[in-house]
């Protein structure tokens, strides 16, 4: 153990009480199928935690029904005040079971123990709450119009932040009235299971959630599934092509988050020692998989050398390993597929001629790592400055002039997020105005809140999650306002 | 006395603040339900199509610039040229539609009533789609809508009465919120369409902001829908239109699409939402 080395302090899983197989939760029970089961693996271990079912077509059949009786039969007719009781309570046992889920969390993705625990379950919680209190006040969102509900919702969600996509795609849902099937993704089932517990134990009525579990393909069957009449999905900007296009011709709703490939503005201005604790929750918060992870650092030419010899400084001192230890900073890439994904990339940078700097850390034998990388040297063209590499690889561009700075941070298709660094407010909010992206964070980043609504610009998706807006995303929006012309 | 012989209007597009002919050469004859022969107009090509919206392009990023007051000014000031022109499309809605003088006016009068209510949302729809957020932590969190920035809309006329009330309800949603627009007038009825070009133009709105196309729309259709630099589609007016291909198309850069099964009818603040994106900015806050 080096100096300023800290011992080990995993969090215990004792906590836990998993299952030694799940089936799917349709109709407010967990069923058998005939599918085959899967494991789901721990990916700093690659050790399997439990076993899941894949769900059939016919699986797909039997929650989308039991979805259309709950909503039919009990959700839609039951008064907003109690609706948003269930939300309530919901959000309560999600407070009381917090350190349970995220330690499940952490086991099951590899993030690290600090964000489950200080990030990702509070949020949760706190996304319950929010739209809890909606459940009984839609017509004050919709300015009064008739607040309608599209019926059943289908849900697809990634594997990068799981319960809280989870919480960001059920609460709003269910506050409108709506009932939901959610399959969670393939590798990081977990949590959803154990929220379909948390609506047992909340009492909410049967069907109104339903949970499958699945690969792909059957992500695919949900949302194309003709008993649904809305879709929303969380994932990659080709799927959200594939499933935009399976819907076109029909009147089912749909909101995509994509992916993104942000831009982080530093102004030779900018407070550094800030803006570098800002580059790196920026990119290495949950080990860059985030779809608005802040991956492609715009610095002030002026300012570049010393910026990213302080930022390499810094990042020497993160801890890499065992994602349940309270003192870990960055933990495991979700699985080997995304551990060769960015692997590819990474090489394509080379490749490209920008050069690579990794962290000198110690990667565990057992499971998938990647080491926080830094590429300077990038040009614009490069694949590493145009593709979402969803791994905790940077890479630096500089630029002279606010305009330049602009262009550069425009120049993708997509439209996710943005950080602007500088202590010139007047500037910030200039910048703030010509940016292609629906998030944008000045003097800090990667920051969520219930209220505050989120989603992209152009190929990184439509339709917002959070807020006012993300209420609004799950009612019906054909009401006609009275006006002179009528 | 002899009786004097009318001069006859030439129908041009309509790109870029400009009339060319289409580059086609081609024309497409127009007549009146009864089958009288009315007017040519251009039969706009690909290459029409391109140029609208590499002018809408251009015209875009100023148009949303301007201030919220001064988009609504330009509207409004649309609906006055409307009124002074009254007369003109009473008999082109008659001509185009088969309509009685007087159930034509009410047209206009509805055109020029709807095009005045989306006027006066320039400086309002940010503040109800929008505002402050009340996050949890030391920050300054506001939402406001912006536009998406080139959109493609097709007007409709598959029901009677809409030949310049569908252009406008079609229009002034789009362009208030500072998006600009290449519009496909409907086929069968564009004589009102490109006389409205003639009011926008002796209006204030800027060249390219409002583009207007004519002739048959399929051979541009999908072109469209696929155009990189084209963010979003109203396709409610595309009903002679294989219309879900459109859609399926538009896809491919995720388009946002407004369709026959998937729009919002009627005077409705939510079809300006429609084409707007929210944009949430964080700024810490902190006294040192």
């Amino acid at each position: 153990m080096a100096f300023l080395d800290y011992s080990p302090a995993p969090e215990s899983t004792s906590i836990l009480n998993i299952k030694d197989r799940y089936g799917l939760f349709i109709d407010g029970k967990f069923q058998s199928s005939r599918g085959k089961t899967f494991a789901t693996i721990s990916p700093s271990t690659e050790k399997t935690i439990t076993k899941v079912t894949e769900a059939t077509a016919a699986d797909v059949d039997k929650a989308v029904k039991a979805a259309r009786v709950a909503y039919d039969k009990v959700w839609s007719r039951m008064p907003g005040a109690e609706r948003a009781k269930y939300l309530f309570r919901i959000a309560r046992i999600i407070q009381e079971r917090s350190r349970e889920l995220a330690v499940a969390e952490t086991l099951d993705n590899g993030k690290p123990i600090k964000e489950t625990r200080d990030v990702d379950i509070p949020l949760v919680a706190a996304w319950f709450f929010y739209y809890a209190g909606w459940a009984d006040k839609l017509e004050y969102a919709t300015g009064g119009a008739t607040p309608t509900p599209h019926g059943v919702v289908g849900q697809v969600i990634p594997w990068n932040f799981p319960l809280m996509m989870l919480a960001w795609k059920i609460a709003p849902a269910l506050a409108a009235g709506n009932t939901v099937v959610l399959k969670p993704a393939e590798t990081t089932p977990l949590t959803a299971l154990l929220f379909a517990e948390i609506c047992q134990e909340a009492g909410l009525p049967n069907g109104v959630v339903n949970i499958i579990t699945g690969a792909g393909a059957i992500g695919k069957a949900l949302v194309e599934h003709r008993g649904i009449d809305k879709v929303a999905f969380t994932g990659s900007t080709g799927v959200g092509r594939q499933i935009a296009r399976a819907l076109a011709g029909r009147s089912t709703a749909l909101t995509l988050e994509l992916g993104g490939k942000g831009a982080n503005i530093v102004f030779d201005d900018a407070a550094m020692d800030e803006a570098i604790e800002g580059i790196i929750s920026g990119i290495f918060f949950n080990q860059g998989h985030v779809c608005c992870a802040g991956s492609r650092l715009l610095v002030q030419e002026s300012v570049h050398d010393e910026l990213v010899s302080r930022l390499t400084r810094r990042i020497e001192t993160l801890r890499l390993g065992d994602p349940l230890d309270k003192n870990t900073d960055i933990g495991a890439i979700n699985s080997k597929a995304q551990l060769n994904t960015i692997t590819e990339l990474a090489n394509s940078g080379d490749a490209e001629g920008a050069s690579r700097w990794s962290a000198n850390c110690e990667l565990p034998s057992k499971g998938f790592w990647f080491p926080p990388t830094v590429f300077t040297g990038v040009s614009a063209s490069h694949r590493i400055a145009q593709e979402e590499i969803f791994g905790p690889v940077l890479s630096v561009l500089t630029f002279r002039t606010p305009d330049e700075a602009v262009e550069k941070a425009n120049n993708t298709p997509y439209g996710l997020s943005a950080g602007v660094w500088t202590e010139k407010a007047s500037r910030m909010l200039a910048i703030v105005d010509k940016l292609q992206a629906g998030v944008v964070w000045a003097n800090t980043f990667n920051k969520f809140d219930p209220t505050s609504p989120f989603g992209g610009y152009q190929e990184s998706g439509y339709g917002r999650e959070g807020g006012v807006p993300g209420l609004l995303a799950y009612l019906k929006s054909t009401s006609p306002v009275q006006g002179v012309a009528k | 006395m002899s009786k004097r012989l009318e001069v006859m209007k030439t129908y041009k597009l309509y790109i870029g603040g400009k009339f060319p002919r289409s580059e086609s050469g081609y024309t497409m004859p127009i007549t009146s339900p009864l089958g009288e022969h009315l007017a040519h107009v251009a039969q706009a090509s690909r290459k029409d199509a391109r140029d609208a919206v590499s002018a809408a392009r251009s015209a875009q990023s100023g148009w949303a610039s301007a201030t919220a007051y001064n988009r609504g000014q330009v509207l409004y000031r649309i609906a006055e040229m409307l009124e002074g022109r009254a007369e003109q499309f009473v008999q082109e809605i008659r001509q185009s539609e088969g309509l009685s003088a007087r159930v034509a006016r009410a047209q206009v009068d509805k055109a020029i009533d709807t095009w005045v209510w989306y006027a006066g949302w320039s400086d309002k729809h940010a503040q109800v789609v929008g505002g402050a957020n009340p996050v949890a932590g030391p920050f300054f969190n506001l939402s406001v809508p912006e536009p998406s920035g080139v959109v493609v809309a097709f007007a409709p006329a598959a029901e009677s009465g809409q030949s310049l009330l569908g252009l406008v309800e079609t229009l002034a949603p789009i362009i208030v919120s500072g998006n600009a627009v290449v519009l496909l007038a409907h086929p069968s009825q564009p004589l009102p369409a490109m006389s409205f070009a003639e009011v926008l133009h002796s209006s204030d709105v800027p060249g390219g902001v409002v583009n207007i196309l004519t002739g048959t729309r399929e051979g541009m259709a999908t072109w469209l829908a696929e155009h990189a630099d084209v963010n979003a589609l109203d396709l409610m007016g595309a009903t002679e239109l294989d219309w879900a291909s459109l859609e399926q198309a538009a896809a491919q850069t995720l388009k946002r699409c407004l369709t026959p099964v998937r729009g919002v009818v009627g005077l409705s603040m939510n079809r300006i939402s429609a084409f707007t994106e929210v944009k949430t900015v964080w700024h810490t806050k902190a006294l040192g």
